[in-house]
């Protein structure tokens, strides 16, 4: 079979919120939008799902940068993940799941693998 | 090789320590161990004892549990009372039976000391050494009025101090002229006894009770030597302690002459096989009564048992400092100046209620010892120049003259000598602090982890932090005060520069003042300062992404990412149905439901999207947001009070809601925690909290910076007898100080801890208004007041922020998948990992 990858629509800009994060549902599970108007690009995407408890919950994280990087600190425990590259600043060993994103007009796309796709239709 | 065995009898605060001691060292592992006590309660901390009075538990006040007895395989039986020593044999007699030693440890403590007067086995002459003791007390003082405590020393006066505390009349009764004769002189005894009589308990010194017989108007009468009498309904002789030696005595080791277990240095008695600590042990002919030696005296026995040759009991410091019915009182060292050509300074301020003694030598270059009364905050430094040898300054009297009279400063850390003891409850000195640093410490944290320092009573936690500061420094660590990488300032700098400057957003502070673009420490803490000084609604475009999860969301996240909600209860006090509205919300949302501590109740389990719902039925029920998710005033709990309560003296429930009321929403460095109780009873527990509100006859005293929680902290007096409006004002200004000075999550106990000048320093401020800011901090208070909102139900009302609580923008009804629950004594509750689903 073909790889195929997809740009889903997830949210539209009115639905982002400056300097912090939203969740949006895809076909790939939950995943975590986050808009920094300072930065270009100024989206990012990574898995809404903590690695350290497995909850749904790093949208709701308050972002900042440590050292120049881009990160989001868990709500819960309060880990710091890189939001470019998703490694766990805190464990070298754990990293979060990063989307490609893009803005297209008013939409927020983020691309979702297709093996994902496959495997997440249930 | 089979395994000795150890047997232990007594099981007080020093044969606890001993074993705490002992299963750290690799011999505990060699010994069975058995230990012994009468008591059928495991130790506890009898330092303490009269906190059992204001609503602490033996829990509370316990040392261990059982389950660390069991969890170290140590044999703990109490209310078995050994009753024999077959030396020969090396047995012991329990009414069990015998058991065989091979190392015994007499920890047996003391007992108290009842006077030889006539009269004294009637049911009502009691004594203060046990819980026992103390129910005892307390039945004897339900519903009568007068208590008399004999014997006017460090512990006569706990035990006034717990008489009081049951509501009766106290007085203390000592035959010395002076109150603590072996701690103070007449000057400081005779301010002690002012201050404490101020506080209501009747002092009668140079007093010899010749007999008791029954009384007319209450249970008992004293006739005294001097031909007078007093009347009470009970006594408790508390005219010192005795060592509990009958053991030893019968089984023939030697005796000290009045009595006392006669021990080398290495805490052995004239048998090498049986051992003896604490107060039941006589060494150098001292008994000694504080529990700071028998602590030594039990580190030292585990060494030695444990193989260490070296280790010697070489005396120990009597130094005290202690809070009498919350009075200051501190003696160092050669308080009476016994050492031949001794020289005394005094400071005697009768206005301020200030007595300050330094013992100084002949030379005049080393401290001997001190007194001081009323005011403590001398005692640690003048502790280390006593301790340590350190030569004085030329002008020693700067030591205790009061800072705005050329008083010097708090000695330096650089100033203490390796050997100067920092924390005396682990033992740890300046020299083993440089040790960890030198081995690759670089904060706070962890020299405490490292060493143990400041973790036993916390009273040295200033003391080493500026150590730990100055050790740091001079090994080129930038200490820094910076709140993190953002911000070159602490947050009482950036409180200023928000203030002065008139800085309402994150936004333009970080582009004035910082660099980058903040994080999840200075976003919170920026947020709180702004909503210090401009009071606009968390949820404002510009607040939103600086907040943490709990105060976006108006909600408490509990560890499966779900909320808990808490909604506003002023004073604990709640309508029947307003309760039924609350039952019906959980009930329908299948809401998780529990009493909290602060009498309020919690609802768990809400999700994301779920909250405004709730909110908006709360809401119309006429329910407010409680702050339980911020750095802000939680709950002011109350008693009864006066309404209800036969001991209550003022409507303690009705100054808990205006408390709540006036101060709810205002965000500070920490969260707030306040309490009001209608009496001395004290049942809403006032003293363990922020502010502390104390009902009297007329009118209110209030207690600053206590706290629960982690690290207990016994809220400070801070004024006495205050009005409605005296006790706002102090309130207001307390508060605002604190929100203005503190920092960042930093707890008003751990802020008055670190303010330099402490307690008499911020009644300086508030009471009489040193730095003249008090009206400006009341009108700061009264605008924040003025301009409160309920945030909750501003969200609500506003879609654009109701937007925010959407669990998945793109999908509405989507529900969050990995949320699974069981159900657990009829209530719905997460599944926990280990559950299976």
């Amino acid at each position: 079979m073909k790889a195929r990858t997809s740009w889903d629509v997830v949210c539209t800009v009115d639905d982002l919120v400056p300097e912090s994060g939203v969740a949006v549902w895809t076909e790939d599970g939950p995943v975590a939008v986050f808009y920094l108007p300072h930065r270009l690009p100024a989206l990012f995407a990574v898995s809404h799902t903590d690695p350290f408890t497995g909850k749904n919950v790093l949208a709701r994280g308050i972002t900042g940068d440590l050292k120049g990087q881009p990160v989001v600190a868990s709500p819960l425990y309060k880990q710091h993940f890189n939001l470019q590259t998703g490694q766990c600043l805190e464990d070298e060993e754990v990293a979060v799941k990063t989307y490609p994103v893009l803005l297209d007009g008013n939409n927020v796309r983020v691309e979702i693998p297709a093996t994902n796709k496959e495997s997440a239709v249930a | 090789m089979s395994k000795k065995t150890l047997i232990v009898i007594g099981n007080g605060m020093v044969g606890h320590h001993f074993l705490e001691q002992l299963v750290e060292t690799p011999a505990a592992a060699d010994f069975d161990i058995k230990v012994f006590g009468e008591e059928k309660l495991l130790a506890y901390d009898r330092v303490h004892l009269s906190e059992y009075f204001g609503g602490s538990t033996h829990a509370d006040l316990a040392m261990g549990t059982a389950d660390w007895y069991a969890e170290n395989h140590i044999d703990l039986r109490l209310g078995e009372q050994v009753t024999g020593i077959d030396r020969a044999n090396q047995t012991i007699t329990t009414p069990m039976g015998d058991y065989a030693y091979d190392e015994l440890v007499l920890a047996t403590g003391s007992y108290p000391f009842v006077p030889p007067i006539k009269g004294n086995e009637h049911p009502h002459c009691l004594v203060y050494r046990t819980l026992e003791d103390l129910d005892s007390i307390r039945a004897s003082a339900d519903g009568v009025k007068t208590g008399v405590v004999v014997g006017g020393g460090l512990l006569g006066l706990e035990a006034a101090n717990a008489l009081k505390s049951l509501g009766l009349d106290a007085h203390v009764v000592e035959f010395a002229p002076r109150l603590m004769p072996v701690q103070l002189d007449s000057d400081g005894g005779a301010l002690l006894k002012h201050k404490i009589e101020e506080l209501g308990v009747q002092v009668h010194t140079e007093k010899a009770t010749t007999e008791i017989v029954e009384g007319e108007e209450a249970r008992l009468r004293m006739n005294f030597s001097d031909d007078t009498h007093l009347e009470t309904d009970l006594i408790v002789f508390s005219a010192g302690i005795r060592p509990q030696d009958a053991l030893a005595r019968s089984s023939e080791l030697a005796m000290g002459e009045r009595g006392g277990i006669v021990i080398n240095d290495q805490c052995t008695t004239s048998d090498p096989h049986i051992h003896a600590i604490g107060e039941c042990a006589l060494w150098s002919e001292k008994i000694f009564g504080l529990v700071a030696p028998g602590y030594t005296m039990a580190r030292t026995l585990a060494s030695v048992l444990n193989g260490d040759t070296e280790a010697a009991f070489t005396g120990a410091d009597m130094s005290t400092k202690l809070k009498l019915l919350g009075v200051d009182v501190g003696s160092i060292g050669d308080a009476h100046a016994q050492t031949p050509g001794a020289r005394n300074i005094r400071f005697n301020d009768e206005q301020a209620g200030h007595y300050r003694r330094m013992v100084i030598s002949e030379d005049g270059k080393t401290l001997l010892g001190a007194i001081l009364v009323g005011d403590n905050s001398h005692y640690d430094t003048l502790l280390q120049y006593a301790l340590n040898g350190i030569e004085l300054p030329e002008n020693p009297e700067t030591l205790i003259l009061p800072e705005s009279q050329g008083g010097a400063p708090a000695l330096g850390p650089d100033a203490l000598p390796e050997t100067a003891s920092i924390c005396s409850c682990h033992n740890v000195s300046k020299g083993d602090i440089c040790g960890v640093i030198d081995a690759g410490c670089t904060d706070l944290a962890g020299v405490k982890a490292e060493t143990k320092a400041s973790t036993g009573c916390g009273g040295c936690a200033a003391l080493l932090k500026n150590v730990v500061d100055s050790e740091l420094e001079k090994r080129g660590v930038e200490v820094s005060k910076d709140i993190c990488e953002h911000f070159p300032y602490s947050r009482q700098d950036l409180f200023n520069i928000v203030k002065v400057n008139g800085i309402r957003t994150f936004r333009t502070l970080i582009r004035d003042h910082g660099k980058g673009h903040g994080c999840d420490i200075c976003k919170p803490a920026v947020a709180s300062i702004l909503a210090t000084c401009w009071n606009e609604h968390i949820l404002a475009t510009d607040h939103v992404p600086l907040q943490d999860t709990n105060d976006t969301f108006m909600a408490n996240m509990q560890k499966n990412g779900t909320y808990s909600i808490v909604p506003r209860v002023p004073g604990g006090e709640i309508t029947p149905d307003k309760l039924i509205v609350l039952g019906e919300v959980a009930k329908e949302y299948n809401l998780y439901t529990k009493i909290t501590g602060g009498q309020r109740v919690d609802l768990f389990g809400a999700t994301l999207s779920e909250l405004p719902e709730i909110w908006e039925k709360l809401i119309a029920a006429g329910f407010e947001t409680g702050h339980a998710y911020g750095k802000s005033l939680r709950t002011v709990k109350s008693c009864v009070g006066s309404t209800w309560c036969r001991y209550g003296v003022q409507d303690s429930v009705g100054m808990a809601i205006f408390l709540e009321n006036r101060y709810k929403g205002l965000r500070s460095p920490h969260k707030l925690k306040m309490a009001v109780s209608g009496c001395t009873r004290e049942c809403a527990e006032a003293q363990s909290k922020d502010i502390g509100v104390i009902a009297t006859e007329n009118g209110w005293n209030l207690y600053v910076c206590g706290n629960g929680g982690m690290r207990p902290r016994h809220a400070d007096l801070f004024a006495t007898d205050l009005s409605d409006e005296e006790l706002i004002s102090a309130i207001d200004r307390v508060l605002m100080f604190y929100v203005r000075t503190a920092d960042r999550l930093q707890r008003t106990s751990v802020w008055m801890e670190n303010l330099e000048g402490g307690l008499e320093y911020l009644k300086q401020v508030v009471l009489e208004d040193s730095l003249g800011i008090g009206e400006e901090l009341e009108k700061h208070m009264a605008d924040l007041v003025d301009t409160y909102q309920c945030e909750w139900k501003t969200a609500v009302e506003d879609p654009e922020k109701r937007k925010r609580f959407r669990e998945f923008v793109n999908a509405p009804s989507k529900k969050d998948p990995v949320q699974q629950w069981t159900t657990e004594r009829d209530q719905r509750r997460p599944l926990l990992e280990e559950e299976p689903a």
